[in-house]
């Protein structure tokens, strides 16, 4: 596990710059005027109502969504020339880590370690230590041989974030990783997640419920509507999603699906 | 029958169902995985347009077959990457273009049907040297690249976001499925004829993943479900037709013996799938309230009869509905 800050001379320095940055689907302006500085071994988490634009922000600080305007750099480096992507851990938002073929704990984590592999080359003696480390990182090492479709969804979210640690990477980014997780598996979560700030990564967390994270947490972003609207230190959950949006109804980019968990006669709490 | 191993046709036809059953279900499991598994079927109808373009214009039908089912996997491809019209939907024009265009050519052709029905239902035992060689090279194409880029590949189609951030690229790794996907149907053509093309890619991995744990197992048991099912049913097509005069077709004999693998893995998978999800241990929450059982003259033990499934630090022994917990003297309903 590479621990090391992006550059061990300048503790401070930015890790992730955006400037002025907007994103654009299908013609709809969905995140607009986002400035984001995160700097060197930073727990940040981003919170907003649904439809904020959370994970929108984290699809185009990884370069998975195109930026319509403004500028990225991701350790000093802008995005279109950024080629160091084994210092990047990413855990997409999932319902889980199985497909349609049966696949092995190790095998899923071991795929994350592609990061650092090329071409036809076998998997080295470090290749499988660093699977090896995720693996007892997360709490799953005795599962390592077990398909992934048996394992309960928390469990699945381990194996997720067990396959971003496996490359070693410097900065995660962590979308809804609690989503749908038990309290155990929150706790074996923000366990693995403490051990990895302690050793220096920096992390930025979407979530809706910080719950066994919220000691980990330096700093809060909140986004409204695809706009940045608070950016400092910890807040309340509640705050964050309640203060903010006085008006009834709800103001998000899903045109008008309701789902029938939400309620328009009271506050929603995430 | 012995004699008609010795016979030089029969080698070749062999070969031809040991090299196609071997490769098949190598990206046979990759579209599993996405749950494309209609996708060889698909790019077989295109290829009959392609078999078909080859008897109208006197080209080699194997080399147009390739060309037109490659074109049609990068046409697919597109299509999906550009996420206008659903996977499905874009297989379904795959299919009705292909074989509408395929019969409209040959008809052009003026050879009519039986020469077009040599390659939708194949025709192994006529296959030629030099047929032979194309096989085995495309083949061993499908099998290195398959199996050499297992990572990249499974990784792509594990996750296209994840790989993506991890410096894959992705698109380049999709068209390469589609285009192996292919040039597969192509090759298993001569063997099982293009209508049966896709079910020596697809069936050898439904029976491997009923008994695997893992995606390596998978490929590895779909390989040899292929292979043994290629040979064992040409050969069966051969005893019955020498045999027994009755004239069995390799092609069907090769697919329905696939399916027979996977009939008689199916009840095995079921069974391990039940029992993997009965002995689950159940979630350890705090909880501060308990039941206690007052009367109870059954004694719970590793050895009572009872699934013993693991809690927390314990374990609850269920039956009747009820999870019972061993706790000094008495039971707790957990």
């Amino acid at each position: 596990m590479s621990s090391s800050p992006s550059d061990p001379s300048v503790p401070d320095s930015p890790v992730i710059d955006l400037r002025d940055g907007a994103v654009v689907i299908a013609g709809r302006p969905v995140l607009r005027r986002v400035d984001l500085t995160v700097r060197s071994g930073e727990f940040v988490t981003l919170l907003g109502p649904n439809g904020s634009g959370k994970s929108t922000l984290v699809r185009a600080l990884t370069g998975l969504r195109p930026l319509a305007r403004g500028t990225l750099t991701l350790f000093g480096t802008p995005l279109e020339s950024f080629r160091d992507w084994h210092r990047l851990g990413f855990v997409p938002q999932r319902a889980g880590a199985a497909s349609g073929v049966p696949t092995s704990v190790r095998e899923v984590v071991a795929s994350g370690r592609l990061t650092r592999r090329r071409g036809l080359r076998p998997a080295s003696r470090a290749d499988r230590a660093a699977v090896e480390s995720a693996l007892e990182l997360v709490g799953l090492a005795d599962r390592a041989k077990d398909s992934v479709a048996t394992l309960s969804g928390g469990q699945q979210q381990r194996v997720l974030i067990a396959r971003a640690l496996a490359g070693g990477p410097d900065l995660f980014f962590l979308d809804e990783p609690t989503a749908g997780v038990d309290l155990p598996n929150q706790q074996a979560l923000a366990g693995a997640l403490h051990a990895l700030s302690e050793a220096g990564s920096t992390i930025v967390l979407v979530t809706h419920e910080l719950g066994p994270l919220a000691p980990l947490v330096d700093r809060t972003v909140v986004l409204r509507d695809g706009c940045k609207v608070y950016d400092g230190p910890p807040l309340a959950v509640d705050d964050a999603h309640g203060h903010h949006h006085p008006e009834a109804g709800r103001h998000d980019h899903h045109p008008g699906v309701i789902a029938p968990m939400d309620r328009r006669d009271e506050e929603v709490t995430w | 029958m012995i004699e008609l191993l010795r016979e030089p046709f029969m080698q070749r036809a062999l070969l031809a169902a040991l090299v196609t059953g071997l490769a098949a279900p190598v990206i046979g499991t990759y579209l599993v995985q996405r749950r494309l598994a209609l996708l060889g079927d698909g790019l077989g109808h295109v290829a009959v347009t392609g078999v078909a373009l080859g008897l109208w214009t006197g080209f080699a039908p194997t080399w147009t077959a390739v060309a037109v089912a490659v074109l049609g996997a990068v046409a697919i491809e597109a299509i999906r990457d550009r996420g206008h019209t659903s996977g499905d939907l874009a297989l379904a024009l795959l299919f009705y273009g292909g074989l509408a265009g395929g019969v409209m050519i040959t008809g052009l052709a003026e050879q009519g049907a039986v020469t077009l029905q040599r390659y939708l239902f194949g025709s192994i035992t006529s296959i030629s040297i030099s047929d032979i060689w194309f096989t085995l090279g495309l083949a061993l194409v499908i099998v290195v690249l398959g199996l050499g880029l297992l990572p990249q590949l499974f990784t792509v189609a594990q996750d296209q976001d994840f790989a993506k951030v991890a410096g894959l690229n992705v698109r380049g790794y999709n068209l390469l499925v589609a285009v192996l996907a292919a040039v597969t149907v192509t090759v298993a053509m001569r063997t099982v004829g293009l209508l049966l093309v896709s079910a020596l890619m697809i069936v050898p991995v439904a029976a491997s993943q009923q008994l695997a744990r893992s995606f390596r197992a998978t490929i590895g048991g779909a390989v040899a479900v292929g292979a043994g099912a290629g040979v064992g049913g040409l050969l069966v097509a051969a005893y019955l037709s020498e045999e027994h005069d009755l004239t069995v077709a390799p092609g069907p004999a090769i697919v329905l013996l696939a399916l027979a693998c996977f009939v008689a893995t199916w009840p095995v998978g079921v069974l391990l799938r039940r029992r993997q999800r009965r002995r689950r241990p159940f979630p350890a929450l705090p909880t501060d309230e308990h039941l206690v059982i007052d009367a109870h003259d059954h004694v719970h033990g590793p050895d009572c009869g009872h699934p013993a499934i693991p809690h927390g630090d314990h374990v609850d022994y269920v039956h009747d509905g009820h999870r019972h917990a061993p706790h000094g003297e008495h039971y707790d309903e957990h």
